[in-house]
This record gives C-alpha cells, sequence and structure tokens, in this order.
C-alpha cells in the first residue's frame, strides 16, 4: 500500500531530502580516498590541478616501489596474516572444542579469562610482551609479531558459540562409530563451522594486515617488517616530500585488501555482521 | 571416566591457554609488579620504589595532558562515530537510488590501514596544498595549518578516527535495522506517526543492545586507535594531540624508561577493565542481549 502512494505521488520532499543526506555524506567519505587516488595516478605537476585530461600515469607507482623494499614487505605481511590466522584457527579450534564440548571443573573460570583478552588485548601490553620477547630471543621476527595473537580470546568465543549448535546426536552417533576426540573435532564440528571461521578469517586478516603498532616496536630490519611499518617509514623519511609518490605507496600497502573487499564486498560485509554479532 | 575427560579436555585447552596467559594475563600482572619499581639502567638493577612512579605521575603535565586529551578524543569520537553509523545505516537500508554504492563508500575506509587512511589526510590538510584547504580558498577562507597547530591538531586527529570506523559500525546498525519486523512499520504508517515518533518510540528502543554493543567498541578503540598520530601528529605540536597509548610508547620506546611506561600501562588497563565491568552490568540488566 504504502509503496503505491509513494511511487504515485510526484515529488516527495522527505525522500529528496534523504537521497540528498546520503549522498553528500557518501561523497564526503569516498573524496579523502578518491583524491588520495587521483594524486596516484598523475604526474605530480597536476598534485592540486583538476583537469580531466591531465595524463595518467603509474610512474608514482614504479618510483615508490623501487625507492623502499615494498616487495620485501609484501612478502612479510602475506606470510604473518597468513602464520597468524592458520595457527589461530588450530588452537583456537580445539579450546573452543574443549569448553563446548566437554563439562570440567573450573571451565567458566577459565572461560572468564579467555574472555578478559576481549578488554586487554596484546597491543596495550606492548612494554612487558617486548620484555618477554627479549628473553625468548625473538625480537626482529616475524614469529614475534604474531605470537601474542595466536591465542585469540575472540576466536574462542565465536567457535564456542557456534560448537555449541552442533546437535548432540550427531555427535553421538560419531562417537558410537568409533571416532576419536580429535576425529570427531575434524570431521563433526569443524566442517560445521565453517562459515563462521570465513567470518572470523576475515576479520582477523583484515585487522593484522592493517597492524601497526606492535610491529613497530619488535621489529627492526626490513626482512622482517610488515607493510604498514615500512610505509611509516617511507612516508617519514625515505620521499621528501612528494606526495604522488606517497599517496602511490599508500595504494600499494592497502590496494590488495582494497581490491578484496570490493570483489567481496557482500561476503566482508556478512563476516563482519557475523564476527561482531554474538 | 569423567577423569579422563577432564585430561582430554586440559590437552585440547593447553595450547591454547598457555600463550594466552603468557601474553595476555602474565603481561599484566607483571606489569603491575613492574610500576612498583625503577627501571634498571645499565649496571644498576631495578630497585623498589613504592608509589613513587605513581606520584611521578600525577605530577607529569604531558600524563595530565594526555588524560585530558584522551577524554576530549573519547568525548569526540565515540559519540560522533555512533550518531554517523546510526545515520548512515537509516540511509543505506531504506530505498535509495544508488545503495550499493552509497553502501561501498560507506564502509571502503573500514578496510584501509589506518597509518595508510593518516597518509591520506594528511594531504587532503595540507596547508594551502590539500583538498580541504583548495576548498576553503574558494570559499575565501585564509589557509590554515589543521594538523600543525595546538588548537586544532587534537580535532583533525580525531575527524580521522571518525572517519575510518563509522563505516564499520554501520555495518552492526545495519544488521539490527533489518531484524525490525515490517509490520511494525505498517501499523505506524496507518496510526499515521510521523517518522522521527517511529524513530523514537520503535526503532530506537529496538536496536538499544546494538548500541551498546557499538558504544564499547567505540570506547575500547578512543583508547586503542593511535597508529595516525605517528604519521600525522607524534602527538604534538607541543604535546596537543598526546593520547595515553601514544605516551606509553613515547616512554617506553624513545625513552625506554620502561618502568614509567609500565605504570601508564596500569592506567590503561584499569580504564578498560572499568569499561568491561560496565558493559558485564548494562549488558546483563539493561538489555537482553540474546
Amino acid at each position: 500500500m504504502s509503496t503505491i502512494v509513494t511511487i504515485a505521488r510526484p515529488f516527495d520532499p522527505d525522500r529528496a531530502l534523504i537521497h540528498l543526506g546520503a549522498w553528500t555524506l557518501a561523497l564526503m567519505w569516498i573524496l579523502p580516498l578518491a583524491y588520495a587516488v587521483w594524486t596516484a595516478f598523475h604526474p605530480s605537476a597536476y598534485e592540486t590541478r583538476f583537469d580531466l585530461l591531465a595524463p595518467l600515469t603509474l610512474e608514482n607507482f614504479t618510483r615508490a616501489w623501487t625507492a623502499a623494499p615494498f616487495g620485501r614487505y609484501y612478502v612479510n605481511t602475506i606470510l604473518l596474516v597468513t602464520m597468524i590466522l592458520t595457527v589461530q584457527l588450530v588452537l583456537c579450534s580445539l579450546a573452543a572444542f574443549a569448553f563446548a564440548r566437554f563439562d570440567f571443573p573450573g571451565r567458566n573460570i577459565l572461560f572468564a579469562l579467555v574472555l578478559v583478552q576481549l578488554m586487554v588485548m596484546p597491543d596495550i601490553l606492548i612494554v612487558r610482551n617486548y620484555a618477554t620477547m627479549g628473553r625468548l630471543g625473538l625480537i626482529d621476527s616475524i614469529l614475534a609479531i604474531g605470537l601474542p595473537y595466536f591465542a585469540s580470546g575472540f576466536a574462542i568465543f565465536l567457535l564456542r558459540q557456534t560448537f555449541k549448535t552442533v546437535p548432540r546426536e550427531l555427535d553421538e552417533a560419531a562417537r558410537v562409530e568409533g571416532c576419536s576426540w580429535l576425529g570427531l573435532l575434524w570431521r563433526v564440528y569443524v566442517p560445521l563451522a565453517r562459515p563462521t571461521m570465513l567470518a572470523f578469517g576475515l576479520v582477523s586478516v583484515s585487522h593484522h594486515w592493517n597492524n601497526f603498532l606492535w610491529p613497530l616496536i619488535i621489529t627492526s630490519s626490513v626482512h622482517t617488517r610488515p607493510l604498514t611499518v615500512g610505509l611509516s617509514i617511507f612516508a617519514t623519511t625515505d620521499s621528501g616530500t612528494d606526495w604522488s609518490v606517497i599517496n602511490a605507496a599508500t595504494l600499494i600497502t592497502s590496494g590488495p585488501l582494497l581490491i578484496g573487499f570490493l570483489i567481496f564486498q557482500r561476503q566482508f560485509v556478512q563476516s563482519f555482521m557475523r564476527a561482531g554479532i554474538k | 571416566m569423567l577423569r579422563r575427560e577432564w585430561l582430554v579436555a586440559l590437552a585440547f585447552l593447553a595450547p591454547a591457554l598457555t600463550l594466552l596467559f603468557t601474553f595476555t594475563h602474565y603481561p599484566a600482572i607483571q606489569t603491575v609488579i613492574d610500576s612498583f619499581w625503577s627501571t634498571p639502567r645499565g649496571r644498576r638493577p631495578a630497585a623498589f620504589v613504592g608509589t613513587d612512579n605513581y606520584a611521578r605521575l600525577l605530577q607529569d603535565p604531558i600524563f595530565v595532558r594526555a588524560m585530558v586529551n584522551n577524554a576530549i578524543y573519547a568525548a569526540i569520537t565515540i559519540p560522533a562515530s555512533i550518531l554517523l553509523a546510526l545515520v548512515m545505516a537509516m540511509f543505506v537500508e531504506g530505498r535509495i537510488r544508488g545503495r550499493a554504492l552509497v553502501r561501498m563508500a560507506y564502509f571502503t575506509p573500514t578496510v584501509l590501514p589506518l597509518i595508510a587512511v593518516a597518509n591520506i589526510w594528511l594531504f587532503f590538510f595540507l596547508p594551502g596544498f590539500g583538498l580541504l584547504e583548495q576548498l576553503r580558498s574558494l570559499l575565501g577562507l585564509s589557509p590554515r595549518n589543521w594538523i600543525g597547530s595546538p588548537e586544532t591538531a587534537l580535532y583533525g586527529v580525531s575527524a580521522v578516527t571518525v572517519w575510518s570506523q563509522a563505516g564499520f559500525f554501520m555495518i552492526f546498525y545495519l544488521a539490527a535495522l533489518t531484524t525490525i519486523p515490517p509490520s511494525l512499520r505498517e501499523a505506524a504508517a496507518i496510526e499515521g506517526c510521523s517518522r522521527w515518533t517511529f524513530f523514537r518510540r520503535v526503532t530506537w528502543p529496538l536496536i538499544m543492545p546494538t548500541t551498546l554493543f557499538v558504544s564499547v567498541n567505540a570506547t575500547i578503540n578512543a583508547f586503542r586507535t593511535v597508529d595516525h598520530i605517528f604519521v600525522m601528529t607524534e602527538g604534538g605540536p607541543n604535546n596537543a594531540s598526546m593520547l595515553l597509548l601514544y605516551y606509553i610508547y613515547a616512554q617506553g620506546f624513545r625513552f625506554w624508561d620502561t618502568a614509567y611506561a609500565a605504570t601508564l600501562t596500569v592506567v590503561m588497563v584499569a580504564i578498560l577493565a572499568l569499561v568491561g565491568i560496565g558493559q558485564f552490568f548494562l549488558l546483563d540488566r539493561r538489555v537482553h542481549y540474546r
């Protein structure tokens, strides 16, 4: 009924206003990024001059790429996010399975201790964790960047919630068939939790691709630095004030995630939604 | 039989819990202990100093400045992000033209590294050069150094935080809005109730759990997000944009005063613990969170 009324009406000021607001806000939100993209693809002479016919160029990208070891930074970041996600999924599945499936003394206290990490994250405990890494002899290694994040309270929480929805009959049937505990987890629980794992995976990868403070502290050489740290060093020291090149480097570091997001937009949005809503 | 299951459970838990204790619980506790000792320097080992570090804290003008700044930063970014996120979600949820594009524009900043965002905005703010300045000069306003002057640096940094996180929070509101039954809207339309009344009486109460969830996240972020400070201001000018976590970094890794940095960390942990306890009671008492 209401839709017919809306269409029949020639002009609805409310709807026009909503459109105006939505589009103005969208424009404001995309403007800084669009500006960066514009300068990165044009010669630096056009940095502040808007000319639709300005020549396009990839020179800024090649200059940025050759001025700093971005190739190596890429390898480091990819190694880092792959390592973190793999270990997180394995360790946190095991722990979540124990919390969801077994009844043992102290379970609630241990689970509460896991949840503490949602508030007091390793991001804040940088001073002490740096000392621990020093004692383990791990300073300036990719392993050290990932180590504090391996046991993710968030992943354990999410997976436990999902594992609890697994029908008990399925579980018992597998046990009767002589399935071991590990086999049960692997054959019954993990396949049913695949959407949750995908959601967590996207969140984890984008979080650690973008993480900056801890990697900045714990790394000190080209062989370990991830893209974010590499970019900050490049932007502050290597390039002077050539903004076209800095903007190109900025796009280099965020490119894969940005392109991945544009292609898998729906999955991204749904994953973030799924991961955020308990 | 039961005991055997306990052992199995323990085996499953052990790897994750060991790491969790080593990098979350142990450092949190050790940080509190460290705050009562002095920083070891050279051959001089750490000495027990009681509450000296805390006394220093209260007399440290930069710490006070960082706390005040962080309070202002939180007071701006939390409500602004939540309000914008809600507005965005309502825009995108309605039947507007180019919905997918608009939603993409809102959400895109979320997937960018904050450190990259900082570069983009530094350029945007650049005095006499960046886009913001060009727009201002079109309006005949004089050039202004937004990031470089003490009066505006903190606001510039806050704007960047809001820009980068509002789209993220929008997602949660979108999810909440789609759960509101259409029959309610129809009933309201028949009763002739205005959009504003409908929002105030129906939508807002129904999305309250989401608002709380988002508020907690925004609060944590107000203390945790400092990446852009490294590129944009380094806490300056003259500590105008100094935030607590950045100050912890500066004390711990620029001046290598680890005991004092530990003391600052204790303050940070205390704040976050308060947020956590507050969330626990609010979520438990006030709203039902399925």
